[in-house]
């Protein structure tokens, strides 16, 4: 079965150094994931053109456009996630934040996550450690150590495509490990298992109203 | 099938004249709305009930009293009445006074309110608003259905020997319903109880209003109030119309565009096509209307947001008197010759409610307690 890998990528020129990355990203990790004997499926999703719907979901209290339902729906499927994001005043880009603040909190929850950022100056490096890990912590995404992060000299250098290699090993070890919870009944890892969810359905399962009540009805 | 209007009650700039309304001509306006919806032959008014600036919809029962006193036939609800925050005790008594007021033309709609400050403010939190919601509700049925009430619950300070006065008109607790966009748990609530469930639907697409008052058909049935199709539905809506869609859009667009909840965002065409929202003739709003029923099925109460965006007066009474001279009357008309003879065509009202007499479960405060217990002891039997 092929594994499905989402590629986040908030570049806003076309061509952009975000997309270079991100499709380096793609290519090391589709390279790492096949050499351990299994299929990868890499899809991106440019939020450049989702911009319009994202301001639309901002200022209307989230009314879920079709697009933007259907990539929120993507990103809770996904088994592992490559996000990527441009550098503007020291932090992640707006519209990569709007993305994220547009997704369950629940969506990535376990998720495998590789974070990327491409930047003008080396100076910006902390961004990965200091933005991004705390925004995938809160989403309790499992971030993988090494982040990638790519000032415009890098793209002359040696030492960027190491780094893309070592991340993707990382990711695609994880990703391939998801799914081992032990045998059942032997401890409480079945129930730990994170549940997640795209947010865009109504929940058939409903609790019923005598739990909902309980404690509640004055008179125990 | 009943048809109506509700208002949000709030104060916006007209961003064609910059002209603010006082909160006085504001409070004005909506009366006369009121007065001119029973003018018109709509059935239904419904006041919000806001407690924050720009909105002036603080005190519900004393406005629906004050057109009660102008109206004969017109039934007042709520839109929605904040059972998270407000004390049940106190709905039980406004509510009940205005049925005597107004000859039982009162039901109510329930809902928790997504203002965060207003939680603190009235010493709540709104981390509780489901779990308030639910124990706020039911002592709120007990109130208009229980003689004496002894009462200890986890919000509100303990009740020993409290009669709730004046008692319902005819002894007859109003009809409620109970609004949520998102939250399962209501539609849950308002199945459990055999209560009205009303979908807002003005700010979502169509396939979500669908997957929730579905949840609610399946949930009545499942207690045992009788068929899915059974259950009481509303919606909302929202439409403005001329004689041509052109000239309806040319003269909506700019309060659309400046719009408190969603202006400055997407546009008329886009927000047309993701919600419910009708700029054009009457004949569209019809055939518009008439296609909600294809996704909720048959239902029993269609309310029309007319009355906001800074719309000035004058063109908000224009827009009620087509809605019930040329809007209505086709929609009631359409609506039952499509609704099977087993589906009700209006929710429970005043009248009904009596002539049902005592004995009908509307008087019990858990109609369903005998049939949910059933239910958990056959799963437990399977079990």
């Amino acid at each position: 079965m092929s594994r499905r890998i989402v590629v986040v990528t908030a570049g806003l020129t076309v061509p952009s150094s975000t997309r270079l990355l991100a499709d380096q990203l793609a290519e090391a990790t589709t390279a790492q994931v096949t050499a351990r004997g299994e299929a990868v499926d890499i899809e991106f999703i440019e939020l450049r053109e989702v911009a319009g719907e994202l301001a639309t979901f901002m200022v209307t209290g989230g009314i879920p456009t079709p697009r933007l339902t259907e990539l929120r729906e993507q990103v809770a499927a996904a088994e592992g996630l490559i996000a990527v994001t441009p550098v503007f005043n020291g932090s992640y880009s707006g519209l990569f934040k709007m993305f994220f603040d547009a997704l369950d909190k629940d969506s990535l929850a376990g998720t495998p996550v590789l974070i990327a950022a491409a930047a003008g100056s080396a100076r910006h490096s902390l961004v990965l450690d200091h933005a991004l890990r705390p925004l995938f912590a809160y989403l309790r995404a499992v971030v993988v150590p090494t982040g990638i992060f790519a000032a415009t000299e890098d793209f002359g250098s040696h030492g960027l495509s190491d780094r893309i290699t070592r991340a993707a090993a990382e990711l695609a070890a994880l990703v391939l490990s998801q799914g081992g919870y032990g045998v059942g009944g032997f401890a409480p890892d079945l129930a730990a298992r994170p549940r997640r969810t795209s947010g865009t359905q109504v929940e058939a399962d409903v609790t019923p109203f005598g739990d909902l009540l309980r404690g509640h009805s004055g008179t125990d | 099938m009943q048809f109506g209007i509700f208002s949000v009650g709030d104060v916006t700039t007209d961003p064609t004249d910059g002209r603010t309304p006082s909160e006085a001509e504001r409070i004005s306006a909506m009366t006369q709305y009121a007065l001119k919806a029973e003018a018109v032959g709509l059935d239904v008014f419904a006041t919000g009930e806001h407690h924050n600036p720009p909105f002036v919809v603080s005190s519900p029962t004393t406005h629906l009293g004050f057109i009660a006193a102008q109206t004969e036939r017109l039934l007042l609800s709520t839109s929605t009445t904040l059972i998270t925050t407000n004390d049940p005790v106190k709905i039980a008594e406004d509510y009940a006074f205005l049925q005597h007021l107004s000859g039982g033309r009162v039901d109510l709609m329930m809902g928790r309110g997504n203002t965060g400050p207003v939680y603190p403010w009235f010493g709540k939190d709104i981390r509780d608003g489901i779990k308030l919601a639910v124990e706020n509700y039911h002592l709120l049925r007990k109130l208009w259905r229980e003689p004496v009430v002894n009462w200890q619950g986890q919000f509100r300070t303990p009740l020993q020997g409290y009669t709730s006065t004046p008692a319902p008109l005819d002894g007859t607790p109003p009809f409620v319903w109970h609004g949520s966009i998102r939250s399962t748990e209501i539609a849950e609530q308002a199945a459990y109880y055999g209560d009205g469930f009303f979908h807002n639907h003005i700010f979502w697409n169509k396939e979500h209003t669908e997957q929730m008052v579905k949840l609610y058909r399946r949930r009545f049935e499942h207690y045992g109030h009788g068929a899915a199709d059974q259950a009481y539905v509303g919606l909302g809506g929202q439409a403005f119309m001329a004689s041509t869609e052109a000239e309806a859009k040319r003269v909506f667009r700019p309060y659309f565009d400046n719009a408190p909840v969603y202006g400055h965002g997407p546009s008329l065409e886009d927000f047309s096509e993701m919600t419910p929202l009708t700029v054009g003739t009457p004949e569209q709003v019809i055939e518009r209307t008439l296609g909600f029923a294809d996704y909720v099925g048959d239902y029993q109460r269609q309310m029309f947001l007319m009355d906001h965006a800074g719309l000035p007066t004058s063109l908000v009474l224009e827009q009620i008197e087509m809605l019930g001279t040329e809007v209505v009357p086709v929609l009631r008309a359409e609506f039952e010759r499509r609704r099977p003879a087993h589906v009700p065509s209006d929710p429970p009202t005043h009248a009904s409610l009596v002539a049902a007499g005592p004995d009908a479960p509307h008087h019990l405060v858990e109609p369903a307690r005998a049939r949910a217990e059933e239910l958990a002891a056959q799963a437990e039997v399977t079990a």
